[in-house]
């Protein structure tokens, strides 16, 4: 465990070369459905420019490997649980574009009727349990996802979400110590994208290395480059196997990047062009993913047949997301309480 | 095929914009990430970014321009043969905030779904109207209860910022700490300018942990320090809540008077615009409910500036419920160096012999703009903004019932135990002989903040419900 929460994912590759955490077969899933994701928020980009989404709206585009390379790592019946940032991670787990895309606007074949918008959306049958807008609230809800787990004795494990931002909240911690306390299945995922709206981390943590915040607790963790697919999945299996194994809780804490601004309306002034460019440029994980499924002797072709689909994807969820209905006057009154029976 | 550039919304309640500048002249090849242009949304200074390659062949509203409506092309591009795309979704191939939709090119459902987004809300259509009403009632507006001499336009964000500055070039206790009040000027731009006056040892940014700077900032006032605690929003007070009540509300009376609690939670409360349920909700009932908290919700410029102050001079907790919306509004202000508005006191804004309307925060926009209705039909509603929600100014309003024998309260809150459920009952004690029909209370609908358009709409109290509500009591 202490050499784990020293090796960063992509060390360990390098290691390792004998073994890639993922076949070309997996790669190309995963790349088509980082593509998915990245389209899929570009387009809801454009959605929002034309007043046609409203409110908060906070694209995940740059950090797409994570939840890519963590799904890969998930049996049925488990679960995940996120912020508001939650349109990839609703994607990932196999939601559908054209639901989700609805929700956005506010439509009666969104996931939440209308009701919920961009950060409030679920699905059950998917394991995808929201979709929360308060700042380190579904830390805790993820634990006790996990916690149900445990009770039911099932070998499910709960991926619970969290900025680096989130990271430092009261609650993380209780939780931390609950989960350990109680070995608890639960995979803390600290997607460190850097900044917490304007905040960079080093402003907003004290705690110079996020994977040890659990330490305390003997919560073993891991830094993984949470813009490489690959790393980000055999660090999700080192972390599932050992939740499921009935060891407790694991912490990853992933180095990601938003290229966006925090929301559709944050003026981004607290970096450079020039850092959000040389992320761009030089750690895509969408660009990573395509060299090496080149390299691996996919050719253009193949790649450009995917890209076409993805696109024929999100046109239709944008379609299906401006002709769908508002929701019925009635259903205002729907939902607040489960009529007792 | 060229394609049009249209004004992007950037924010939840931006309506229009300034376009400050363009980074590309026409005949400029533009590519992927290019900057092409900023705007100033209500906010701040937005890029405009392109993702796609083309040529700009022409630029349609110069640099410049104030009150650019979104949605109106500000540009041509020449999308360098790229074009036929199904047309449905006006956008495909384009940056974020470039809208390419020729309208003759758009079908007929997108037509009619782009116009319903306008109508029901491209966010703060409500806010617009609103600003309307209240740069008319500016004007209508009865006297002010003191003359404070000549008065300026400003808006509520900058009579708040001037409160806070004032206070703590008088006061070196006083001190400003929350989430991005800082560096980044404030996550609404409301301590804009502070930093730089008074550095980072009184204008602190705090990781996102409300329960402990709450908590923090609690203990410092204990020992005399001033804090002034910004929420982002009145909905992360929840984490917090603990402490205000239990800490900042209680310990005055459970120490038998030694430790005070000299300090101020202020914030945007209520709905903004489809920000749904977690982050839409008002907050008035829930603090004024405890005894050991003042209570404030200002709505003009002079109500912020002037409760703002008073609420940091007070020696007690206080709670200041602003509100999104308005921080963006002008209003006539006193200049005067020792201007200040007494908690506690409410303000007629209009008056009327017919019917009395009681609101506080927005809803004065919306009671005055029913008022104004109400008068073309002949019924002249008496307002009474609010300001102070506790300690409640029960006695100006039942003066004005004496006066009227009518009551109709207004506000965004839910109906279950709001603060028209309790002027109600302090009416009834004070006034129950003068009162001819049953108080009406106008209000938030009883369920969480729908993210729908049409159902936000429906959610929130509408003037037709006030005039109905007054007709209602008026028996007309
Ligand atoms: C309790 C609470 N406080 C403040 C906010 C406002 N807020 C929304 S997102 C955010 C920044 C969060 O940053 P991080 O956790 O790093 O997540 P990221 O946005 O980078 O994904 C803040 C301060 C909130 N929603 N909830
Ligand atoms: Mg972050």
């Amino acid at each position: 465990m202490a050499q784990a929460a020293e090796a960063t994912g992509a060390k360990r590759r390098g290691k390792a070369a004998s073994a890639p955490p993922m076949t070309q077969d997996q790669l190309l899933q995963a790349y088509r459905d980082m593509l998915l994701i990245r389209r899929f928020e570009e387009k809801a980009g454009q959605l929002y420019g034309m007043g046609l989404i409203g409110g908060f709206c906070h694209l995940y585009i740059g950090q797409e490997a994570v939840v890519v390379g963590m799904q890969a790592c998930l049996e049925p019946g488990d679960q995940v649980i996120t912020s508001y940032r939650d349109h990839g991670h609703m994607l990932a787990t196999g939601m559908e574009a054209r639901g989700v895309m609805a929700e956005l606007t506010g439509r009666a074949g969104g996931y939440s009727r209308g009701k919920g918008g961009s950060m409030h959306m679920f699905s059950r049958e998917k394991g995808f349990f929201g979709g929360h807008g308060i700042v380190g609230a579904q830390v805790s809800l993820g634990t006790g996802l996990a916690f149900a787990n445990w009770y039911r004795e099932s070998r499910n494990v709960s991926l619970t979400y969290f900025g680096e931002g989130a990271s430092n909240q009261g609650q993380v911690f209780e939780s931390f110590n609950l989960a350990a306390l109680m070995k608890l299945p639960v995979i803390f995922i600290i997607e460190n994208n850097k900044y917490g709206m304007g905040t960079s981390v080093e402003r907003a943590s004290a705690s110079r290395d996020l994977s040890k915040n659990g330490a305390a607790w003997g919560i073993p963790g891991e830094q993984v480059n949470g813009m490489d697919v690959m790393a980000v999945k055999e660090a999700g299996e080192r972390a599932t196997a050992h939740c499921r194994e009935g060891r407790g809780p694991y912490l990853l804490e992933m180095k990601t990047y938003r290229y966006r601004g925090h929301s559709m309306s944050d003026p981004a002034k607290y970096r450079t062009r020039e850092e959000v460019q040389k992320m761009r440029e030089q750690s895509d994980p969408i660009e990573t993913a395509r060299k090496l499924l080149l390299e691996g002797g996919l050719d253009e072709a193949a790649l450009k047949k995917i890209d076409d689909e993805v696109k024929a994807v999100v046109q239709e969820a944008a379609d299906f997301a401006q002709s769908s209905p508002e929701p019925d006057e009635a259903e205002l009154w729907t939902d607040v309480l489960v009529e007792a029976r | 095929m060229g394609v049009e550039i249209l004004m992007p919304a950037l924010s939840p309640t931006m309506t229009e914009g300034k376009l400050a500048r363009w980074l590309k002249k026409e005949g400029d090849a533009v590519k992927s990430g290019d900057v092409i242009a900023e705007i100033e949304t209500d906010k701040a200074t937005m890029e405009v970014e392109a993702v796609d390659e083309g040529t700009l062949t022409k630029i349609v509203v110069p640099e410049g321009t104030e009150g650019v409506a979104v949605n109106s092309p500000i540009a041509e591009l020449d999308g360098g043969g790229a074009g036929g795309s199904k047309g449905t979704a006006p956008g495909q191939d384009t940056a974020m905030p470039q809208q390419p939709a020729p309208p003759a090119a758009a079908s007929p459902e997108v037509g009619e779904v782009a116009k319903q987004a306008e109508d029901y809300g491209a966010v703060a259509q409500r806010g617009a109207d609103r600003k309307e009403g209240a740069a008319k009632m500016g004007e209508a507006a009865a006297a002010p209860e003191k003359d404070w001499g000549p008065t300026k336009p400003m808006t509520v964000r900058e009579a708040l910022r001037d409160a806070m500055a004032l206070e703590m070039r008088a006061d070196d206790k006083v001190f400003l700490m929350g989430e991005e009040v800082a560096q980044y000027q404030g996550a609404y731009k409301i301590s804009q300018g502070l930093l730089d006056e008074f550095g980072a040892r009184r204008v602190i940014d705090t990781p996102i942990t409300e329960h402990g700077f709450t908590g923090m900032a609690v203990g410092a006032a204990f020992t005399g320090l001033k804090p002034i605690v910004e929420f982002m929003t009145f909905n992360f007070s929840m984490q917090a809540i603990d402490q205000i009540i239990n800490s900042a509300a209680k310990t005055l009376y459970m120490s038998g008077g030694q430790l005070g609690c000299p300090i101020v939670f202020r914030g945007p409360n209520g709905a903004a615009a489809r920000v749904a349920a977690q982050h839409s909700q008002c907050y008035a009932s829930w603090y004024a409910h405890v005894p050991g908290l003042k209570v404030v919700a200002p709505w003009s410029s002079a109500d912020a500036k002037g409760l703002l102050r008073a609420a940091i001079r007070d020696p007690n907790p206080v709670i200041v419920l602003e509100n999104e919306i308005l921080y963006g509004h002008t209003f006539d202000c006193p200049t005067a160096d020792d201007f200040i508005v007494p908690i506690g006191k409410a303000k007629v804004e209009r008056a009327g012999k017919d019917v009395t309307i009681v609101a506080y925060s927005i809803a004065v926009t919306w009671a005055m703009q029913a008022a104004e209705e109400l008068a073309k039909q002949g019924i002249e509603a008496e307002v009474i903004n609010l300001r102070s929600i506790r300690p409640l100014d029960a006695e100006t309003i039942a003066e004005s019932v004496r006066k009227t024998n009518r009551l109709v309260t207004v506000e965004e809150g839910w109906p279950y135990a709001n603060i028209g459920t309790e002027i109600a009952m302090q009416v009834m004690e004070a006034a129950f002989d003068w009162l001819d029909a049953p108080p009406v209370r106008v209000c938030g609908k009883d369920v969480p903040m729908p993210y729908a358009a049409n159902l936000e709409k429906l959610a929130l109290p509408t003037i037709p419900e006030i005039v109905d509500a007054v007709k209602r009591v008026t028996y007309k």
